[in-house]
């Protein structure tokens, strides 16, 4: 790994991921909304690392953008080893219940730009036959659930994708992760009730990155959401229908 | 808008304890938009919380964390100038900087203090004596005022308002960042020469016929010790180690050392009367000779205490307090003196008491050292009597003269305050001009009276 982007890089597990990465010597590509949020990560990083960062303004809705900003992203490094999506909206999803923008945003967020830069980005591995993609899903779209199956549904139909991804690409030498996060300590979960077990970003993103090495397909991150999920999961529809959760 | 958290915190001598709404913004704008929309009566900001007392507590109202403002903005290889956030802490600046020959230009006792807890404490260390607080080596810094707007402050831009932030107490702003000067060293070591004193008189002549040789210099007092023996110590005098000394393949590295953990409160017995007295007696006795010439690395010279973690904790739940005041020259043997024997005839002794001599004052409004000497001691809480016994304590260090320290007390009246403090006044007239509506406020600058109540 030498070059490796990372979308939505404000993020709190996208940004402990990219001080790790600068860690272990790789140079990085930060895209998102914030310029000057970005540029002062990318400060920091070359400062305490030494790695050579760039940013790169990148707009998830833009599809139009998404050839472009890919294109000069690759301009910039040369040759990208690795890419990270790690953006997404939780939304509200009492409004996207009644406003369909609310959930239009949080479908297309979630799920519809993804797909529309991974394919650019899958093109691009495929041919260059090496690198890894690194989507961060979340357990939420393991089964849906009142409280939030619209940002579910998307994360769910985003890791739908990824399983076909993994599957078209293997033979490519390009490996899929696709992460689920639990709860994580970051600006969503802070000072939100009912939060239970709530991990350092940093331990997440050390736990990613070794998934990365090993070429891992799906990973939970604290390991033991795979656990709980699984609980939840085989939970029998006619009861589960019938929880508050 | 941002989220709370409500918690029961405290400073680090656990006392007092105070539920605050403690708010993590992660950008400049989370700020501006918290103080533009007015949900709480007033915010303090908070470092690491190393502060003893209720310096960085603001009880049912909000605190700022500033965790994720910790950023390196800018370093001048050339001139080892510093730009970084103010949440940066000082280990991540010595982790960073000092493999490449840099070191703090000043440093308290501990290195998990934040840079905006340096600056808003006026921070002094081991070399007071020579290179003064830490806000000396300050050239600018920009804070975030009530109105949201960002002003840049330094000895000659808005140079009122950068004396009253520095030893301000977080009070005229948030400080977002600094630029600071680092010092060059050659290695990541100390050569230190230990001397015995006698007794306080001893001490002081040391300090006297030492100090210009010295860089750091402080003194561990074993404060049981009475009559001719009050304030026998033992005095650590350091200078940077030249690489040349240093037996190390690479001078400016230390070996990574395990780290302890205080995992719960202590029952309070464990550190009563005797163990305190064994721990002062075996301290002093361990050094028979006195030692010249000895290369530590500067986490043992600087930071003893860090290698416990949540050493704080073997205080109790009840905590403790440190007292630590500052005597001008002309008193200062009488204050000492009077105040050790207080001390040791009140039975409530101290696990470490620490004496050094200080220069000059810097000209923070609310900046704690000045001239002469200043002796810290930390003293456990163990029965309501405590805080009667402090006021005692500051009785007498007012009528020496002398002025106790805000990072530390969490028991003083606005009377001594004022007194001790006599550019108070001046420090509210500008923070009136800045935040007349007292949107900064903390437990502690209620309790002084630094800040009228205001709800
Ligand atoms: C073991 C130990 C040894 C110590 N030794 C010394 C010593 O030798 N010399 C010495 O001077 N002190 C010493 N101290 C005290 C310590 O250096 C100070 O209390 C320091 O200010 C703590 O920094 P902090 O980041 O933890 O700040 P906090 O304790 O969290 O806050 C301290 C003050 O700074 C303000 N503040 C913090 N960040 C900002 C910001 N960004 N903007 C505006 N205001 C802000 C807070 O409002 C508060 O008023 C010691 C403390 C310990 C625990």
């Amino acid at each position: 790994m030498k070059n490796v982007l990372i979308l939505g890089a404000t993020s709190g597990i996208a940004k402990a991921l990219a001080y790790y990465f600068a860690e272990q010597e790789h140079n990085l590509l930060l895209a998102g909304r914030d310029l000057e949020e970005l540029q002062l990560i990318a400060q920091d990083i070359n400062i305490r690392h030494g790695v050579e960062v760039t940013v790169h303004k990148f707009d998830a809705l833009d599809y139009d953008g998404h050839a472009d900003f890919f294109t000069t992203c690759l301009e910039a490094a040369g040759e990208l080893d690795g890419l990270v999506l790690a953006y997404g909206y939780l939304g509200d999803q009492k409004r996207a219940e009644n406003e369909f923008a609310e959930a239009r945003r949080v479908i297309e967020t979630n799920y519809l730009s993804a797909v529309s830069v991974l394919n650019i980005a899958a093109n691009y591995f495929e041919t260059r036959k090496d690198g890894f993609l690194c989507v961060l899903s979340s357990v939420a779209g393991d089964r849906g659930r009142q409280s939030n199956f619209m940002y579910g549904s998307a994360k769910g139909g985003l890791s739908l994708y990824l399983q076909g991804l993994r599957n078209r690409l293997s033979k490519s030498n390009v490996s899929v992760l696709t992460v689920k996060p639990g709860f994580v300590d970051t600006k969503m979960t802070f000072g939100q009730p009912g939060m239970f077990l709530v991990a350092q970003p940093e331990a997440v993103a050390k736990a990613i990155y070794k998934m990365i090495l090993k070429k891992k397909d799906v990973a939970y991150t604290p390991f033991f959401w795979r656990y709980i999920m699984l609980i939840i999961k085989s939970v029998p529809e006619r009861i589960f229908k019938r929880l508050s959760l | 808008m941002l989220k709370q958290k409500e918690s029961l915190i405290a400073g680090w001598g656990n006392h007092p304890a105070e539920v605050c709404h403690v708010y993590r913004p992660d950008r400049v704008r989370d700020i501006t938009e918290l103080l533009a929309a007015g949900g709480e009566h007033n915010y303090i900001s908070r470092g690491l919380g190393r502060s003893y007392g209720d310096t960085a507590l603001n009880a049912g109202s909000g605190v700022l964390l500033h965790t994720q403002f910790a950023r390196f903005l800018h370093f001048d290889e050339e001139q080892g100038i510093l730009e970084c956030e103010a949440g940066v802490s000082f280990e991540e600046i010595i982790e960073h900087f000092l493999p490449r020959g840099w070191f703090l230009p000043v440093t308290p006792g501990t290195k998990f203090i934040t840079v905006g807890g340096a600056i808003a404490n006026d921070v002094h260390g081991k070399n007071h004596h020579v290179d003064g607080t830490f806000s000396e080596h300050v050239l600018d810094l920009k804070l975030l005022l009530a109105s949201g707007r960002i002003v840049h402050c330094s000895r000659e831009e808005n140079a009122d308002l950068f004396y009253a932030t520095i030893g301000g107490v977080g009070l005229t702003g948030v400080i977002l960042s600094a630029r600071f000067k680092l010092i060059p060293v050659e290695s990541a070591y100390i050569e230190v020469d230990y001397i015995k004193a006698r007794n306080l008189d001893h001490a002081f002549e040391l300090f006297a016929k030492t100090n210009d040789q010295y860089q750091y210099s402080v003194a561990w007092i074993d404060c049981l010790s009475k009559g001719d023996r009050l304030g026998r110590s033992v005095l650590m005098l350091g200078n940077h180690a030249p690489a040349s000394k240093v037996k190390q393949a690479d001078p400016l590295r230390i070996k990574k050392k395990p780290k302890l953990n205080v995992p719960f409160n202590f029952p309070s017995f464990v550190l009563n009367q005797l163990s305190i007295r064994a721990f002062n007696f075996g301290y002093y006795n361990v050094l028979n000779k006195n030692a010249v010439g000895k290369i530590v690395d500067y986490d043992t010279f600087f930071y003893p205490l860090d290698s416990i973690h949540n050493w704080n904790r073997a205080y109790g739940k009840k905590g403790f307090v440190q007292y630590q005041a500052v005597f001008p020259p002309e008193t200062s043997r009488q204050g000492l003196t009077e105040m050790l024997k207080r001390l040791s005839e009140s039975g409530r002794s101290s696990f470490l008491a620490v004496l050094k001599s200080s220069g000059e004052q810097s000209k923070g409004l609310l900046s704690f050292p000045f001239k002469g000497y200043t002796l810290a001691l930390d003293i456990p809480v163990h029965d309501d009597g405590l805080f009667p016994f402090l006021r005692e304590l500051d009785e007498m260090v007012m009528a020496h003269g002398g002025r106790i320290y805000l990072a530390k007390d969490s028991e003083a009246d606005p009377a001594t305050f004022a007194q001790m403090y006599p550019t108070l006044g001046k420090f509210q007239q500008i923070k009136a001009s800045v935040d007349p509506n007292n949107v900064f406020s903390s437990s502690q600058a209620r309790r002084l009276g630094i800040v009228e109540e205001s709800r």
